[in-house]
């Protein structure tokens, strides 16, 4: 049976990661199940946990008064659920919600934070995981508010 | 340079602004994917409009038109059994022999597909000619996406990888949610000998061809179909001038190599 550490390393998330620093998050982290239509996480709420997500699919949605759920990304296999432990007040900014099982590693935030604030070359290895998709989920923002297929004047 | 009258033997409606028109030539003639018809809706003006259906020696002539601006607004309004003004063929071809014995990326966003819908019938009509193919689409909403029943049909064909994804939806999309690029890496394909063709607005040209050239796609492999004003169609009046190239007679399907300094510069 594959310990935490294994799952871990296994994840794309995770590639380079030094294995010291994979056994130190691992006491950090426990496998989660959540079936379709679950949601993982609610906007507002504190950010307890974020999620490597290891199989099935996640939308990220926000609320509309009168349009209801707008889904305005969807996560699968590889990718990471959670960002807003990083920056305080530490509290989601928009709904999470399984669309069929999904199978992640859940991250106990406070204890990441601690464990990086005790180490600071954990915490550089740990920012130097999370900047890039977050520069890549901005640059996704951009496009999708620069509403690219609207309409051109021909 | 005058245009001819050709009749509309039907008219599908694709999305809530795009429709289809599908029309008679008086006879065959010889298409390419890529190339475009001037279009003319009488007394109003006309419009640039790629080939969107089969190609090849054929008097079955195919455009897709999305409803934006007075012209495009009476052409898509045209009904079966109106005519439409015909100028055309024009513009160069996509790149479909020096794509034979390579994989193929196509990827479209928006109306883009329109232009790449004849080079994926010309590949499931000469499949064993070619390697990996991937389709990866993008509209803004799940009702902008054009060509359903064709999406349904080319998901279940087998030697044929699909991804469709939408800029935003309500819940009752189960697709995928967020930009074209992110279909790209989920498509398997050798970067070293691949063909990418792209079509959709120029934004979107411009962050693909990034995304393909750090997956180490080389330019000269990636082509792109670019737009201007089109007024003349035959290289005269030079409304599509773009850089040294006129879209018209030396487009509009260019490799990123050639044009992707000028993509980047604004006051062109």
């Amino acid at each position: 049976m594959k310990s935490m550490a294994d799952l871990i390393r296994e994840h794309p998330f995770i590639d380079g990661l030094d294995e010291a620093i994979i056994a130190l998050i691992a006491g950090c982290a426990k496998n989660v199940v959540f079936k379709a239509g679950d949601y993982i996480l609610r906007e507002g709420a504190d950010a307890e946990y974020f999620y490597l997500i290891r199989e099935g699919t996640v939308a990220l949605e926000t609320y509309a008064p009168g349009r209801g759920p707008i889904t305005f990304l969807t996560l699968k296999h590889g990718d990471i659920l959670g960002a807003s432990w990083l920056v305080p007040p530490y509290r989601w900014n928009h709904d999470a919600r399984a669309t069929e099982t999904t199978r992640a590693i859940a991250f106990e935030c406070k204890c990441l934070r601690d464990k990086c604030e005790a180490d600071h070359h954990v915490g550089y290895e740990m920012m130097k995981l999370f900047i890039p998709p977050l520069v890549d989920r901005m640059r996704i923002a951009r496009l999708q508010s620069a509403d690219v297929y609207g309409d051109s004047k021909v | 340079m005058v245009p001819q009258f050709w009749p509309v033997k039907r008219r599908i409606r694709e999305t809530g602004d795009s429709i289809t028109l599908d029309l008679r030539a008086p006879e065959p003639l010889r298409l390419r994917p890529g190339q475009f018809n001037m279009l003319y809706a009488f007394g109003i003006g006309e419009i640039p409009v790629s080939l969107s259906g089969h190609t090849g020696e054929t008097d079955r002539v195919v455009h897709t038109i999305r409803s934006v601006g007075a012209v495009s607004a009476a052409l898509a309004s045209i009904k079966r059994g109106g005519t439409v003004g015909v100028r055309g063929p024009f513009g160069n071809a996509w790149p479909m022999e020096e794509a034979v014995g390579r994989d193929i990326l196509l990827v479209a966003g928006g109306i883009g597909l329109a232009p790449l819908r004849p080079v994926l019938y010309r590949i499931l009509e000469n499949r064993q000619q070619y390697g990996e193919v991937g389709l990866v689409y993008g509209a803004r909403e799940p009702d902008d996406l054009l060509f359903q029943r064709d999406i349904d049909r080319w998901r279940r064909t087998e030697g044929l990888q699909v991804r469709v994804t939408v800029d935003h939806a309500d819940q009752e999309w189960t697709g995928e949610v967020g930009v074209v690029t992110k279909g790209i890496p989920k498509i398997q394909f050798d970067p070293v000998n691949t063909v990418a063709m792209v079509c959709g607005p120029e934004i979107m040209l411009r962050v693909v061809a990034d995304e393909l050239r750090s997956l180490e796609l080389r330019s000269e492999h990636i082509y792109v179909s670019l737009e201007r004003n089109m007024k003349c169609a035959v290289g005269m009046c030079g409304h599509c001038q773009f850089g040294p190239e006129f879209i018209c007679k030396d487009g509009p399907v260019f490799p990123l190599d050639r044009v992707l300094d000028n993509l980047l510069r604004r006051e062109i």
